[in-house]
């Protein structure tokens, strides 16, 4: 077994984390994952440099939580969350969140619960740097608190 | 004695990440009250701030949670992780 959860400032390659998803399983039928990146505009404005920080110890149990939920939900093999802290750049990936299954179904869905779960629960702040050296914190989203409550009707 | 923590943007306009104070205030918004005392920035950030988040000892709580001496309280504001 390795680390389900990671909080790290280093990059991650997609493959390598899938390979090692995957490997304990032999009956794994679908693996889905999502990657997050960083984008060079938001709302309206150019972004040149994105600052993430968190809350340690609490984040991990807060991604733990998501993650344990998940595998109550949907019958998954397995399942990995990284999430990048410090300093990124457009283009830069921030976030991967991974699943088996030995059904895509399953694995669709819980990818996607984690992913809404982590913009709601999990104690990540983004604070943006525009072109003029200029920061600024990002607003939570009412859309993301909305992807969070749908999940609540089941 | 308990451990206060502010994330964020709130460690920004509050100008601290971390203090100790006494553990006298029996609940969340006991403490919340008191903090609000010490001026107007705090008021909003925390007291009077319908967006605040908070958690005990790591998970996420509301105003009313009883708070006793050992415990670690952080106020942030909603999270935007992703």
């Amino acid at each position: 077994m390795f680390p389900q959860i990671k909080i790290q400032t280093e990059d991650f390659d997609l493959s390598t984390e899938i390979k090692q998803l995957r490997e304990a399983y032999k009956d794994v039928g679908a693996v889905v994952s999502f990657v997050g990146t960083v984008r060079d505009i938001n709302e309206g404005d150019d972004v040149s440099i994105l600052e993430l920080e968190h809350y340690p110890n609490m984040t991990e149990k807060a991604l733990e939580k998501i993650r344990l939920e998940a595998h109550q939900r949907w019958e998954l093999q397995n399942s990995l969350i990284i999430h990048r802290v410090g300093k990124m750049y457009p283009q830069d990936q921030i976030v991967l969140v991974a699943v088996t299954s030995k059904h895509r179904e399953n694995a669709f869905l819980a990818a996607h619960f984690i992913m809404d779960y982590l913009k709601t629960n999990a104690p990540f702040w983004k604070k943006e740097t525009l072109p003029d050296g200029s920061e600024r914190w990002v607003d939570a989203r009412v859309s993301d608190k909305d992807a969070h409550s749908r999940w609540l009707k089941d | 004695m308990i451990e206060v923590l502010y994330f964020a943007s709130f460690r920004e306009v509050l100008g601290q990440s971390q203090e100790s104070l006494p553990a006298e205030h029996g609940t969340i918004q006991g403490l919340l009250e008191a903090l609000g005392a010490r001026g107007e920035s705090w008021r909003e950030a925390l007291l009077e701030n319908q967006n605040l988040q908070i958690a005990l000892n790591h998970d996420i709580t509301h105003r009313h949670a009883q708070i006793k001496a050992g415990d670690e309280i952080a106020f942030f504001p909603p999270v935007t992780g992703g």
